[in-house]
């Protein structure tokens, strides 16, 4: 089968400086105009039939695509199955509602308080259960997922059933405006965090916790036996991967307005797992892809709506049985052998 | 919290506990099981207990046309009947458990690819059951008819017996029986234990490894399906969801007992099912699912191997 990422990467090779840059500045200012690209009469068939274009892109779109880059640490890189990855967005979106409703703190100012917060949960569910076997981890998250939004309804102070309303919508930067209105506002907000997260994971990547990530996804003992620390890394990139959840669950509550339990179910845990599996795990630009994919497609093709969560169950079992690596796979091994062999050479 | 609950109901407490247990004692053998054989958690196990508990109410209501008015049976008719629907909800558990396997592991274990993928097509399986059962039903609760009615056999001082409750614990206990002497004594389940110890070394001894490993889940499936049957005499309800908590809850049995191991599972669900009977008086139901996870994470915390990980290390499956 083709590999479209190992295509994209040589030609990126082969391009000298200018002519990246003026890729990456087309890139950025075609997507930064995301929001407009659906007035026109030519780019019609965009628009979704039930909510409006600008609203799908902030959510689901850039939501998922934020939350299954972070999940991506987490299972791509380091190969750790988290299923409860929405508690994480809860925790965010619930910290961001309390504070911003009960506290004269804005919706900036939360925002470290809520990743915070989602990183320490991280961390005190990743260490009693990163020591053991990934399966033990997977329904631990499973669990605490489902715990989450329990402890949410049947707590008076995050409102019950009935959730909390009135979450309030972030102050203005540089002249743009955050409103129910302006979607466009919160969708570049987003789009900051997402080349943020880009920025770090790529820096992470071929660093000392990248490599430790690299090697405990593919062998944990030798991992170990290599001096790897691989409970530390495990910690950290499942704590990384809580913060960034936090942060989508920040943005999310102040965005809506409105959190309640409904919104946290296991189902948006598949879905951004969906999105991780079906674009390649562990290669940044499939995760975008696939998560841009299963966002929108329901939004745009109604009638996949009801029977949406069939559809990404069928593709994790799909994908895994004919194509493992996603639509857009990591790097090929062979091709860092070849590197290795030049370095050698030289 | 109250407390006083313990005191004044302790008997009623104990006794759905233990039926609860001999519930979850059923369900963690399709856990345990199949992670003895595969080393792989079965994550469609809660899916196939709910295709069970839909088996049980489809043959009650559609094949036998009874519902809710209909009169309690007696007699021969009630054994029948109840013996239909056990054997169809066993059945049709069984058989899920097994197109699971073959859909969910089996290619990849062909490929040799790593857990993870493993994992993941599980899950998706799981989903696909459980979103397919959602569609169909249109998210509505269906309700078991009443067969057996519901009376107490057994005074003793502060000790009553419903007839259900008997029912589930004797049902119960005599399958477990069966399956751990099956798994001890026959040819098969001598296959199973060998795979379970080293997959290669019995399949140098000429084990056929994918025979093993689909009757593995054939019969965790089965006593899964039981375990369905048997809820649904007892609670009488069902939904697209309902293998969700019940599932983790037979999991953390497992795991409590000691994944992998069939008495511990056993001991396991015996304990969490009095546990969560206990705490739901005292807490309060609805933090039922939370005592469970943090019984679940300690268990994880200060004993991974289970209670009973070590010492009965010969009933392994």
């Amino acid at each position: 089968m083709i590999n479209l990422r190992d295509f994209g990467a040589e030609k990126w090779e082969k391009w000298n400086r200018p002519k990246r840059t003026t890729f990456v500045v087309i890139l950025l200012a075609l997507v930064t105009l995301l929001p407009f690209a659906g007035d026109y009469s030519f780019s019609n068939f965009l628009n979704t039939p039930i909510s409006s274009y600008q609203a799908v892109l902030v959510y689901p779109v850039g939501m998922f695509v934020l939350m299954a880059l972070g999940l991506n640490i987490v299972v791509g890189k380091s190969g750790l199955l988290d299923l409860g990855y929405v508690a994480f967005f809860a925790i965010g979106a619930y910290t961001a509602a309390i504070l911003g409703t009960k506290t004269h703190l804005n919706i900036w100012e939360i925002l470290p308080i809520g990743m915070g917060l989602a990183m320490l949960s991280g961390v005190l569910l990743g260490l009693p259960t990163l020591r053991l076997r990934g399966d033990y981890l997977a329904i631990v998250t499973l669990g605490f997922g489902e715990i989450v939004r329990i402890v949410a309804v049947n707590n008076r102070s995050t409102g019950g059933p009935n959730g909390i309303a009135n979450v309030p919508n972030p102050p203005s930067v540089l002249g743009v405006r955050f409103a129910l209105d302006n979607m466009q506002g919160f969708f570049w907000i987003i789009l900051v965090m997402i080349l943020l997260v880009i920025w770090m994971v790529r820096r992470l990547s071929v660093r000392r916790p990248g490599r430790a990530w690299e090697a405990i996804r593919q062998d944990e003992d030798v991992a170990m036996l290599m001096g790897v620390p691989t409970l530390r890394y495990k910690i950290w990139a499942f704590s990384i991967g809580a913060a960034i959840g936090g942060a989508a669950g920040v943005i999310f509550a102040s965005k809506s307005m409105y959190v309640a339990p409904d919104m946290f179910t296991f189902n948006v845990s598949v879905l951004i797992l969906s999105c991780v599996v079906f674009g390649g795990m562990g290669n940044i630009w499939g995760v975008i892809l696939g998560g841009t994919i299963l966002a929108y497609l329901p939004e745009r093709i109604r009638f996949i709506s009801n029977a949406r969560q069939l559809v990404f169950g069928l593709a994790l079992v799909i994908i895994m049985n004919v194509r493992p690596d996603g639509l857009l796979p990591r790097k090929k091994r062979e091709k860092i052998h070849k590197a290795g062999e030049e370095a050698t050479n030289v | 919290m109250n407390f006083s609950v313990v005191v004044s109901q302790f008997w009623p407490l104990l006794i759905n506990g233990l039926a609860l247990g001999f519930i979850y004692v059923l369900i963690s053998l399709g856990y345990t099981m199949v992670y003895g054989v595969l080393r792989l958690i079965n994550f469609a196990n809660s899916e196939i207990f709910m295709v069970g508990t839909f088996a049980t109410v489809i043959v009650s209501r559609n094949f036998f046309g009874f519902n809710q008015n209909t009169d309690p049976l007696h007699g021969f008719k009630l054994i029948y009947t109840l013996g239909a629907c056990l054997l169809a909800s066993m059945l049709m558990s069984g058989v899920t458990a097994v197109l699971v396997e073959i859909v969910a592991y089996r290619r990849l274990r062909a490929k040799g690819t790593n857990r993870l993928a493993s994992l993941i097509s599980a899950i998706g399986v799981s989903i696909i059951l459980q979103e397919g059962v959602r569609i169909l039903t249109n998210s509505i609760p269906y309700s078991n008819p009443r067969l057996l009615k519901k009376v107490y056999v057994v005074h003793a001082g502060p000790i009553e017996l419903r007839n259900d409750t008997i029912l589930v614990i004797v049902f119960a206990a005599i399958l477990f029986f069966l399956v751990d002497r099956f798994v001890s004594k026959t040819l098969l389940g001598k296959a199973i234990r060998a795979v379970s110890m080293s997959e290669e070394t019995s399949k140098l001894m000429g084990i056929n490894l994918n025979r093993v490993i689909s009757a593995t889940f054939l019969i965790g499936g089965m006593m899964t399906g039981a375990a369905a049957f048997l809820y649904e005499t007892v609670y009488e309800n069902t939904k697209y969801n309902v293998g969700f908590s019940i599932g983790l809850a037979a999991f953390t049995a497992a795991v409590l007992g000691g994944i992998g191991n069939l008495r511990g599972a056993f001991y396991g669900g015996l304990a969490l099912g009095l546990l969560e009977e206990f705490a739901a008086a005292i807490l309060g139901t609805q933090w039922k699912a939370v005592t469970v996870f943090l019984v679940l994470v300690l268990v994880l915390l200060f004993k991974p191997n289970g209670l009973f990980g070590e010492a009965v290390q010969q009933t392994r499956v």
